[in-house]
């Protein structure tokens, strides 16, 4: 469940009027004057024909049009399996004797009921109970636990994650340098990387991670992870161009005959959006609470203080006046991101933070705020599409639930 | 892909394909390519005015929407309503793939549209 911005459609774009290729450009051009960031897949990603934009500071492929683009590749990950760069991700180390006391302290979920090997989904909380970032702990060793967080907030994160874990005797140390993050995703990812891989993949399970030799790299962590709602891997193997380019070039050859295609970020925002996964900028930011983004689940308050939990008490204790939900377009129309809910008297209620066609279920989906009395599954609301009260309602969610192992 | 010759095109990607006083129009090649898999295309209906260099309508893939621009005035006298039920014959080809048949206001409003040659320039300055 690593997440991470695509701004493909962001609020600005998708609702301003401007020409196709206004648009396009402004894609690429929002860091105009810097630098953008390239992971060491850069040059495989041009080569394959990809579509790049800039992606929170990083130069990242959107699509692949040579090889089917979005819709193919979200089917692919469905169906059999596709693989993701995803090094534009950051690292923090957190180790010490106290690590495990700061991470308590800083991440919302509650660690000390992580073994070895294991990893969950957490986020890092402001004292308002309103989200830094969301992130995934991994417990490496006794004193040492690695937080996966997202490529746009790395710099923000990590110097919130310093200051806040400052009273405890450990280290937090960005390593998002170090790794090349390949997720190989779907069905046939196990049977993918099994080839490459002298660890028994069976034995690792979901949201569990071991060390091993992948690709005659010794040491490698291979986490039952990913962001997609399937089943899948993510490795990190070293950064430097030869090796990071020799792993693509093996994972794409061994996944060949289950017909494995790279993905962009596109498909790998329809399948996050498909399996109700948040992303931040979207579903959660610094404005919204954990109870209102319904991750609740994941936040333990009934664990030691931890960062932003005295403002959740309060927040539990008084109710929340709006409530992240899902909804399916009855009328035609595509529901996007920053788009208004109305309710069937006309009045505004809400808003749309993520909306797109969904590949795998042929309907146009979306992830709404909306105040808790219009939250139940089968009610009608309207979205505003250019002017047009399009009726839709709450369906159940996630849209999209991966079939059961048989 | 080739761009029609007989075909005029606009700087927002549009074409127009004028015989005598009427024209259907449609998006290039080159639109849809950036585009990507298109899902949705929204028309005006049939008697409709639209305006030269104003939005008549929009076409959406799964990760962008988009305004199309009428290339030029006129009376919508026919719309291509098979585009609701596969938008994708846009991507698979755009030049044939029209949306909207006009009435021309005055024929000559295109003369300052692109040619096949220019607009293939204009495309390759653009990458």
């Amino acid at each position: 469940m690593l997440t991470l911005k695509v701004r493909l459609s962001s609020r600005a774009d998708s609702v301003t009027v401007t020409t196709r290729i206004e648009r396009e450009k402004h894609l690429s051009s929002t860091a105009e004057g810097q630098t953008l960031r390239k992971t060491a897949l850069n040059a495989t990603h041009r080569k394959l024909g990809a579509k790049m934009v800039d992606f929170g500071g990083w130069d990242m492929p959107v699509e692949y049009p040579a090889s089917g683009g979005l819709v193919k590749e979200h089917l692919a990950v469905r169906s059999g399996v596709g693989m993701f760069d995803v090094s534009h991700m950051g690292d923090i180390l957190i180790r010490g004797p106290q690590a495990l006391d700061a991470v308590q302290w800083i991440s919302m979920n509650d660690a000390s009921k992580l073994q070895e090997g294991q990893a969950h989904y957490s986020a890092l909380l402001y004292p308002e109970g309103t989200f830094v970032d969301d992130v995934i702990v991994h417990k490496m060793g006794q004193n040492d636990y690695l937080l996966v967080i997202n490529a746009g907030t790395r710099e923000k994160d990590h110097s919130w994650v310093r200051k806040n874990v400052s009273k405890f005797r450990c280290h937090a140390d960005d390593v998002g340098d170090y790794y090349t993050q390949i997720a190989i995703q779907g069905p046939k990812a196990e049977a993918t990387l099994q080839k490459l891989t002298n660890v028994d993949l069976s034995q690792i399970k979901n949201y569990w991670f071991k060390h091993g030799t992948v690709c005659n790299l010794p040491n490698t962590l291979i986490a039952r992870t990913g962001y997609t709602a399937e089943d899948g891997f993510e490795i990190y193997v070293p950064s430097d161009v030869p090796t990071s380019e020799r792993v693509w070039n093996e994972v794409t050859e061994a996944g060949k005959e289950f017909g494995i295609v790279p993905c962009g970020l596109g498909a790998r925002n329809t399948l996050r959006l498909e399996g109700k996964m948040a992303l931040y900028g979207h579903e959660i930011s610094d404005t919204i609470n954990v109870f209102e983004a319904a991750l609740d689940r994941y936040c333990k308050m009934e664990k030691a203080d931890f960062v932003g939990k005295a403002a959740l008490e309060k927040v539990k204790a008084a109710g929340v006046k709006r409530i992240l939900v899902g909804l399916e377009a009855v009328d035609r129309g595509i529901p996007r991101d920053g788009y208004k809910v109305f309710d069937d008297t006309g009045t505004e209620i809400g808003y749309v933070t993520s909306g797109s066609p969904a590949p795998s279920l042929k309907k146009n989906i979306a992830l709404a705020y909306v105040p808790p009395q219009h939250s139940e599954i089968g009610h009608e609301v309207f979205v505003e599409i250019r002017g047009q009260k399009i009726k839709s309602k709450v369906v159940p969610t996630p849209f999209y639930k991966r079939p059961k192992k048989s | 892909m080739a761009y029609p010759k007989d075909y005029k095109y606009t700087k927002e990607h549009e074409w127009i394909q004028i015989k005598g006083n009427t024209a259907l129009v449609g998006i290039t090649d080159h639109a849809q390519e950036s585009l990507g898999d298109i899902v949705f295309v929204e028309l005006p209906k049939v008697g409709a005015q639209v305006e030269a260099g104003k939005s008549f309508g929009t076409v959406e893939s799964v990760k962008a929407v988009s305004e199309l621009y009428a290339p030029a005035s006129g009376k919508v006298v026919e719309v291509n309503d098979s585009l609701n039920q596969s938008p994708e014959a846009v991507n698979q080809d755009a030049h044939k793939a029209w949306m909207i048949k006009l009435e021309l206001s005055n024929p000559s409003q295109a003369d300052g549209l692109m040619l096949a040659d220019d607009y293939e320039k204009y495309v390759a300055e653009e990458k």
